[in-house]
């Protein structure tokens, strides 16, 4: 679950390696062609969560039905398989009898809620740990670190459970909701992106912008506020994305046990009453299938956000790539000609 | 600059200002460890520039490094203005780092790339509690020392300044901090050949007419000759050879010296007619 976010600690390597019929001169291939490229891949991941934030925020406003409006029976069929087709209630009723699409919007704008809010504490806690620890490094990075490690090493689903269920037994409302269960899980998700952040603000550390804001009598947490965060921006904004995810994915998870926010619509709760009242058993897809593609939605379309982020934020990644490429290529070319020319040629080259 | 009082408390022509006694560094590195500095000792005196001369890997950078306090020594003693300022931290320590600054070998990679010149040069002086009209005064001041329009180069970022600019930034910076001691670590050797001559008479300068004290760190005997009064020869974290600039040229005593004075032929007679003006 929030074991996504560890591929932010890895430097990605994806990519065809070693890619077939490469030109034997890559200087001339067309310049446009990566970038072309990888803005598609944006505009994809975009086009997604665009799609599902509008569901779930400009959806209510002209949708007839509210998800609090009983306005049929237990999973009625999606009203264009009756005889003669409608288009009043598209995917059909749920078990109370409400209007799924109604309901699904509302869950998508809880989700999304609970996930901005959850991921934005979770980057806020790392960054905050993992700036502190690579900057000042000595015993403060050992305690941090080992800190984390701790954290990291709890099965984060157990804690969550355990929150959440004493959560539920407070008399404090608002720790009962949505916002609470974004606390629980922001609180639990923060280690990968504070191991993330830690390498690389010990790797800017050692740049000598620092030494030079020393010299010019900077106090240390100016330093990491000036010097060393705007280096790491990018790499939080990719951490906060996948964060975003899975706090999203965590949120179901802990709703189909039972633990979602009371008092509010989320998909992994519709995922629950479908579950509770057989739909799966008896066939009513209309009930399960809607908040599962949804989710699906959501988490490739930010997983899709964050690979493609990646190659904006990190150009050396791209003319890493390209460089590779290219020297492969020459490679090649080499080893082609040598064969044409029956050369010898080296097994290893 | 124009301060008078700390004009008044720059010691005496002639006396160590900042020194290094027996200091050495060792690195950890896997499988045992490296002596970067062996047993080194130093001396700087006022108003005078000495060169650091090396082979790249001789420990320049890390003697630069330890005498700036921005590395701990392994053993040894820094000194300043004849008080031990070997473990000094905090609000004394950027005491400290206001009398000796520094310029370092790659002028881009020493700015944050977020900020414009003129937020870099504030930066140093916002701690010192300046007025703002007093603080342009002086940027204005240090940036045309070094031969920049100010108007127009505080609203630049680094990366629309050239590789010589930016160096002329950051001499106008530790500029600006009114420092005593400067210490240019290859600040010039990433410029090209005319850029280089006017950095090194922007330090030239900077000793004739403030009184600076400038240690200059270079792996090139040319200019270390061209600039300085006193060298010292550096190899694999040793001292080999010290003397005046002359001794060094016409009467080496070391072999690795006499390597190194090999590969600039033109040296003596270069040196003769620029000494001459
Ligand atoms: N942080 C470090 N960790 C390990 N070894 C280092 C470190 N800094 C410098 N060294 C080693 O110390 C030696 C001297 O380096 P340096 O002072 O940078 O030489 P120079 O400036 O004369 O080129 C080199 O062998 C270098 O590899
Ligand atoms: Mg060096």
């Amino acid at each position: 679950m929030t074991n996504i976010s560890s591929s932010a600690v890895v430097a990605e390597a994806e990519g065809p390696l070693v890619p077939v019929g490469l030109p034997t001169e890559p200087k001339k291939a067309k310049p446009g062609w990566r970038s072309l490229n990888f803005g598609s891949r944006m505009w994809i991941a975009l086009g997604i969560i665009g799609f599902v934030a509008a569901l779930a925020f400009i959806g209510p406003l002209f949708y007839p039905f509210g998800p609090d409006e009983k306005v049929g029976s237990l999973y009625d069929y999606p009203t264009w398989m009756n005889t003669p087709p409608t288009f009043e209630h598209v995917l059909g009723t749920e078990n109370f009898g409400y209007d799924v699409l109604a309901v699904l919007m509302a869950s998508a704008r809880t989700s999304i809620i609970i996930g901005l809010l959850a991921g934005t504490i979770a980057v806020v806690i790392g960054v905050a740990i993992g700036v502190l620890a690579g900057y000042v490094g000595g015993w403060v990075e050992e305690l941090l670190m080992g800190f984390t490690n701790i954290v990291l090493a709890i099965p984060s689903i157990v804690i969550l459970i355990l929150i959440s269920i004493s959560l539920q037994s407070t008399n404090v409302p608002f720790l009962k909701g949505a916002v609470g269960l974004a606390l629980v899980i922001g609180i639990t998700s923060w280690p990968w992106t504070a191991r993330a952040v830690r390498a690389q603000a010990s790797s800017v550390a050692t740049r000598e912008h620092i030494d030079v804001a020393k010299l010019s009598g900077a106090r240390t947490p100016s330093i990491m506020v000036r010097d060393v965060l705007p280096y790491l921006a990018s790499y939080a904004v990719m951490a906060w994305v996948l964060q975003l995810a899975s706090a999203i994915l965590a949120e179901s998870t802990l709703s189909m046990l039972g633990l979602g926010p009371s008092g509010a619509n989320s998909l992994g709760k519709q995922l629950f009453w479908a579950l509770a009242f057989q739909a799966v058993a008896t066939g009513a897809w209309w009930a399960f299938l809607p908040p599962t593609i949804v989710l699906t939605m959501i988490s490739f379309g930010l997983l899709y956000l964050q690979s493609s982020l990646d190659e904006v934020f990190n150009p050396r990644l791209r003319r890493g790539k390209k460089k590779n490429l290219a020297k492969a290529a020459a490679r090649r070319a080499e080893t082609a000609r040598k064969l044409a020319e029956n050369q010898p040629v080296e097994v290893n080259a | 600059m124009s301060d008078k009082d700390s004009l008044e408390a720059r010691p005496a022509v002639g006396q160590p200002v900042l020194s290094a006694t027996h200091v050495t560094k060792q690195f950890r590195v896997s499988g045992g460890h490296i002596t970067a500095v062996d047993d080194v000792s130093v001396d700087f005196h006022a108003g005078k520039v000495l060169a650091v001369v090396g082979e790249s890997g001789s420990g320049k950078s890390t003697l630069a490094r330890m005498l700036l306090r921005l590395m701990p020594v392994t053993s040894g003693t820094i000194s300043y203005q004849g008080k031990d300022v070997t473990h000094i931290k905090g609000a004394e320590l950027r005491k400290y780092w206001r009398d000796v600054q520094a310029v370092f070998q790659d002028p881009f990679s020493s700015f944050n790339q977020f900020y414009t010149v003129g937020q870099t040069l504030r930066r140093g002086m916002g701690a010192q509690g300046l007025e703002k009209e007093t603080l342009e005064q002086l940027i204005e001041t240090c940036l045309g020392y070094v031969g920049l329009k100010p108007g127009d180069a505080v609203h630049k970022y680094p990366h629309q300044l050239s590789g010589g600019q930016r160096q002329r930034v950051m001499i106008a910076r530790a500029l600006m901090m009114n420092p005593k001691v400067l210490l240019a670590d290859e600040a010039t050797s990433m410029l090209d050949a005319s850029l280089r001559v006017s950095a090194l008479n922007v330090l030239q300068d900077l000793r004739e007419n403030l009184g600076l004290t400038v240690l200059f760190i270079t792996h090139d005997i040319g200019q270390a000759c061209y600039l300085a009064d006193e060298v010292v020869v550096m190899e694999h974290g040793l001292i080999v050879e010290r003397g005046t600039t002359d001794e060094v040229i016409f009467e080496p005593k070391n072999e690795y010296t006499k390597r190194l004075l090999a590969d600039v032929p033109d040296l003596k007679g270069s040196l003769k007619v620029s000494k001459d003006f």
